[in-house]
């Protein structure tokens, strides 16, 4: 399946990407995606491996299990206003 | 009863907010404009970058602002004459913009209106810390003598499971 990735703010900055399409095995959950981008190592590495996420724009936590098509956006402390 | 939230790149119109939530039911209106300050712990400030993930801000905002207006519905209170129904004063406008905004520009308007000045001071303050709490939306200072820094945030708490 595929999926895809968007980093903001602080994330994108650390990891110089701000959006990726990723191919993962079914069943993978949020924190399964996070801890296979840390281990690519490199910019990825720097990632915390409990951010705050969403998928398909509502706030998930990390047990949750992503299906193809949805859209995971890794979400630094939040700083509106 | 009226609900108006945007997510934008464009300067934000306060005069216009508190224009969509006029009525002749409202007794009162409060307006917050939240703008970019030329300092912060003692360095100067020239202007700020937000960035946004504008799709689910909109959202968020949206479900905050619905949040406000039931609770100006919920104030709304007997003695109205027969036939007047309070909560339909009920109305709030609020628009939080992203990019890059100089020092005094409002990056943030929030009009709330019902029929008595204790909800619309309440719904305004409201959607303002709930913003703080949970808008996908952040801020990096640039300063005077260089440099940038994105500002910590407040980590949003996330419940429950997908449907």
């Amino acid at each position: 399946m595929t999926v895809t990735l968007l980093l903001f703010a602080h994330y994108r900055d650390l990891t110089g990407a701000s959006e990726l399409k990723l191919d993962l095995p079914e069943g993978t959950t949020a924190a399964g995606l996070v801890e296979r981008l840390r281990r690519q190592g490199g910019a990825m590495g720097r990632l915390p491996s409990d951010p705050v996420l969403a998928v398909n724009q509502e706030y998930a936590t990390l047990d949750v299990v992503l299906r193809d098509g949805d859209e995971v956006a890794l979400l630094p402390p939040v700083a509106g206003g | 009863m009226s609900l108006h939230a945007r997510i934008t790149t464009e300067p934000l119109d306060a005069a216009a907010l508190v224009e969509r939530v006029a009525g002749p039911g409202a007794g009162a209106t409060a307006l917050f404009i939240g703008t970019v300050r030329e300092h912060a712990d003692g360095r100067r400030v020239r202007g700020m970058r937000y960035d946004a993930y504008p799709g689910m801000a909109e959202r968020v905002l949206r479900e905050i602002a619905g949040e406000a207006l039931e609770r100006v519905r919920g104030a709304a209170a007997p003695p109205a004459p027969a036939g007047v129904d309070e909560t339909e004063a009920a109305a709030i406008a609020v628009e939080h913009r992203w990019g890059e905004l100089a020092v005094g520009e409002a990056s943030v308007v929030i009009a709330a209106a019902g029929a008595h000045r204790a909800e619309a001071f309440d719904a305004c303050r409201y959607v303002i810390e709930e913003i703080k709490k949970r808008l996908p939306v952040w801020k990096q200072e640039h300063y005077v003598e260089g440099g940038a820094r994105w500002l910590e945030g407040a980590v949003p708490s996330v419940e429950g499971e997908r449907a």
